[in-house]
């Protein structure tokens, strides 16, 4: 008792000291961070106020603050806020989950079969160097200002991320763990189902977290390009009425979209994860 | 060939076999020459050789993920065709599915085999607790040290009941205190079963602990240099054995044959360099 007493309570100890380390360190982060952000809405605000830089260009935050609060109470000059970011959030996931779902597949088919990546590849480095954000305005003559053109663009620049990461993702699956699956009786289905995608699923949810971003900006940019609704549309607005207030309002509604998103994304990540050892995911815990 | 009886016809049966590869440079490289080899059922054989002398090409015509130049390869008297469901294989690297946990990765080969998952998760219950892992089913393999992940495999193959198993060197990774019991562990499985095992290794004092028979290669292209029957008895105690006068001498006699292999074997890879660059 005396000696497991003295043992287990120094160890208690030890353990307190240890964490006191990493919690006071963490306070020090935050604290520094928060500090970090007045000062630069403090100095851009006093900066605007005093006219050292000019508040019709570039706004200052209490103007964006009350731009934000008219947006919420009031609407935006196309309607409620929540229904242009829905508009713009409906575009960008279905974009999204059809560049991703297209992105995989393509990826899973071409890292088995060696022929086939052989004969495409040219094609995807060809298709893949063309800044994508040109075809936006192809997919708005060609599919006019509603959503299917926004989606398009969503679509492609997803789709060649993921696709590039679940390709590798597949090269990259050990063989021997294959070889394993395979003398254990694994159909080439099963190899593929049980083995490639796991193997490759690491860098796939890797893809997956960039290329929400990706959608994102595409979504926005296609309804900048013509559109009759979403955030986008909102910022070229705003753009025309020489408004900067607005238009960094509309960023920090999209920035708290995409934040939102990759939280969402992370979350999902560590569940479909577990199995990694911690060394390798976000949270150790 | 007439009909032999069916405990006669060799488990595996190797003749005259070569095997070949061409290098992405486009020179060719014999890893096997006019290889003769016959695993009895139930018998347990070793295979020593040099590092790079082509132990691991002999298995994968067994298994048949690589097809011999020329020669026959036979499993059970026929020609060996793709996967067999008799074979078993232990790696030598780590090849446990590490996104599966214990139970999982033993349960693997039944479930892949068409098994209900019931049945298979308790089979798979059964064999954990032979290998001395209860408790740990839902651990993953990084949770796991080298030796109880060499459990796992053991039990991952043992599972499927393989009349052959092959093993590449499956505890060279191991520290020497954990194979000595890995290999313990081994006997005391196998000696319960009725698998024929062909089992490659560098290390000879391995060998003999735990073979009937011990084949010895040259450096590459490997051809058998010597085939030595180890007459000890079973069952064995691996830690002990070692220090018999029987396996002393035995030892030293396959040492013997086996030193001048490695010596050649370290010189290989400079020949091949040369051979190589003036191709
Ligand atoms: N797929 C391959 N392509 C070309 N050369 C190979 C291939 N596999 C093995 N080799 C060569 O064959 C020889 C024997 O290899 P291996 O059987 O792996 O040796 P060991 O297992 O005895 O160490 C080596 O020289 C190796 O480089
Ligand atoms: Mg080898």
């Amino acid at each position: 008792m005396t000696v497991d007493g003295i043992v287990s309570v120094s160890d208690r100890a030890a353990e307190r000291a240890a964490a006191a380390g990493p919690r006071r360190r963490r306070r020090i982060v935050n604290a520094l961070r928060i500090a970090i952000l007045v000062v630069f809405l403090g100095g851009w605000e006093l900066a605007a106020r005093t006219h050292l830089i000019d508040p019709f260009f570039f706004a200052m935050p209490s103007m964006i603050a009350a731009q934000l609060w008219t947006w919420i109470n009031e609407g935006t000059s196309q309607g409620p806020l929540w229904g242009e970011v829905l508009v713009t959030l409906e575009e960008t996931v279905i974009g999204f989950v059809i560049g991703a779902v297209l992105g995989i597949v393509c990826g899973i088919v071409l890292g088995r079969d060696k022929l086939l990546a052989d004969v495409f590849s040219i094609y995807i480095k060809v298709a893949n160097s063309i800044p994508r954000i040109v075809l936006g305005s192809i997919f708005v003559i060609a599919l006019g200002l509603g959503m299917q053109s926004k989606v398009a663009l969503a679509v492609v620049m997803v789709f060649f991320v993921v696709f590039g990461n679940a390709f590798q993702g597949v090269r990259e699956a050990d063989r021997s763990l294959i070889a394993n699956a395979r003398i254990l009786g694994a159909s080439p289905w099963q190899v593929t189902t049980t083995v490639i995608v796991p193997a490759a699923m690491s860098w796939i949810l890797a893809s997956l977290h960039v290329s929400f971003g990706f959608a994102l900006v595409g979504a926005v940019v296609g309804e900048f390009l013509g559109s009759r609704h979403g955030l986008g549309l909102l910022i070229s607005t705003e753009q025309g009425l020489f408004n900067p207030s607005g238009v960094f309002a509309a960023m920090i509604v999209l920035a708290a979209v995409a934040l939102t998103a990759d939280y969402l994304l992370s979350w999902a990540e560590n569940r479909l994860l577990t199995w990694r050892p911690p060394s390798f995911s976000d949270t150790g815990a | 060939m007439s009909a032999l009886p069916v405990e006669d016809v060799p488990t595996i049966e190797l003749v005259g076999v070569s095997r070949r590869f061409v290098t992405p440079g486009g020179t060719s490289l014999t890893a096997l020459r006019d290889f003769d080899m016959t695993v009895r059922r139930g018998e347990f054989v070793a295979v020593v050789g040099p590092t790079g002398c082509g132990k691991s090409t002999t298995l994968s015509l067994i298994t048949g993920i690589a097809a011999p130049t020329t020669g026959q390869v036979r499993v059970m008297g026929k020609p060996v065709t793709g996967n067999d469901p008799r074979v078993g294989f232990v790696f030598q690297t780590d090849a446990l599915f590490p996104w599966r946990n214990v139970l999982r990765n033993v349960a693997a080969g039944p479930l892949y085999r068409g098994m209900p998952k019931e049945k298979a998760y308790a089979a798979a219950r059964d064999w954990i607790a032979r290998v001395g892992l209860a408790g740990f089913e839902q651990h993953y393999p990084h949770q796991l040290s080298g030796g109880m992940r060499k459990r796992v495999a053991l039990a991952q193959t043992f599972i499927n009941n393989p009349e052959i198993l092959l093993m590449d060197e499956p505890f060279s990774a191991l520290d020497v205190q954990t194979r000595v019991v890995m290999q313990d562990e081994l006997l005391s499985i196998w000696s319960s079963s009725n698998a024929s095992v062909v089992f490659v290794t560098h290390d000879l004092e391995e060998a003999i602990a735990l073979a009937d028979r011990v084949y010895v290669l040259t450096a590459g292209p490997a051809t058998v240099k010597a085939v030595y029957d180890v007459n000890l008895p079973r069952p064995r105690v691996t830690a002990e054995i070692r220090y018999e006068p029987a396996f002393v001498e035995l030892s030293r006699r396959i040492w013997d044959d086996l030193r001048d292999e490695v010596r050649l074997g370290a010189a290989r890879p400079a020949q091949l360099a040369a051979a190589t660059r003036t191709a």
